[in-house]
């Protein structure tokens, strides 16, 4: 496996989802190449800094909007 | 009712599926308020795949849930409701987009960025990423194509779990996984720039 079948194969690995026959592949081309070790390290760093991006919410306005629309709703519905 | 939910698709002691749709079909405003409140940030990020301002997915976000209040009496329980909900979402934010892409010429919405973001929102976590990397994030997230995006946005921005992404956007996993890994490797592509400019880490 050469580094650039490396990089290509790094989700697939995070997935769990290398066959039997990459992955033993995927670990020894890790442990012998510093570059990929530490291409390894970036990748999985991004991913958590995605997860730690925050997320704004609805305005308020919409939020109370949507709420009146549900009210509305359930009071039309026949019993 | 919302206290100690946990958010980013856990399952702790989010009430299942059947006792929020009965709640939403006998009209209990609690259960909807709850609903809006959990998923709503999750639905505007991934409306925002697809079209091109925060305002935009705003009212994605909002015909989304209109449509479910109006359908919610259809739902048959064949995939989660969320997974329903989202694909709902979907829909309204590709039709959209395809509308805007129609009428606004691309470079009057390629400066539209940052979201405008309140600094700390989002918990602890959000404030303690650097601002300057979560800008960094946030543009090269920004100019992956939307399908990229909406992928990278679900799995690792949201946290869902890779059968729930290819069921929400209707793609096979071989497709799911090819979108995630290119989008993650450009956004870590972004990351390493900015770092080797700093000289670490
Ligand atoms: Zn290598």
């Amino acid at each position: 496996m050469n580094c650039d079948e490396f990089a290509e194969l790094v989700t697939a690995y995070l997935d769990d989802a290398l066959d039997d026959s990459s992955r033993p592949l995927f670990l020894d081309h890790m442990a012998q190449c510093a570059g990929c070790t530490g291409y390894y390290g970036q990748f999985t760093s991004a991913i958590s800094a995605l997860g730690a991006l925050p997320a704004p919410g609805l305005s308020p306005q919409t939020r109370s909007h949507l709420l009146t629309a549900f009210r509305e709703a359930s009071s039309e519905k026949p019993e | 009712m919302s206290e100690g939910v946990v958010r980013l698709g856990g399952v702790t002691d989010f009430p299942p599926d059947p006792v929020i749709v009965a709640g939403l079909r006998s009209g209990d405003e609690e259960v909807f308020a709850l609903l809006l409140d959990e998923w709503s940030r999750g639905m505007l990020r991934l409306a925002r795949s697809y079209v091109s301002t925060a305002a935009s997915a705003e009212e994605v976000v909002q015909d989304t849930w209109l449509a479910v209040i109006r359908a919610v009496g259809t739902f048959e329980g064949r995939s989660s409701l969320r997974t329903w909900v989202y694909r709902i979402l979907v829909n309204t934010a590709r039709r959209r987009g395809e509308r805007e892409s129609r009428t606004i010429p691309v470079s009057s919405v390629g400066g539209e960025r940052p979201d405008g973001v309140p600094p700390g929102e989002g918990g602890p976590e959000g404030a303690a990423l650097a601002g300057e990397v979560r800008e960094l994030i946030d543009k090269a997230v920004g100019t992956l194509p939307s399908r990229q995006r909406a992928v990278i946005t679900l799995r690792d921005m949201e946290g869902y779990g890779a059968d729930e992404v290819c069921e929400i956007l209707s793609i096979s996993p071989a497709n799911q996984r090819v979108l995630l890994h290119r989008a993650r490797s450009a956004v870590r592509d972004h990351l390493a720039a900015y770092y080797d400019g700093k000289g670490g880490p």
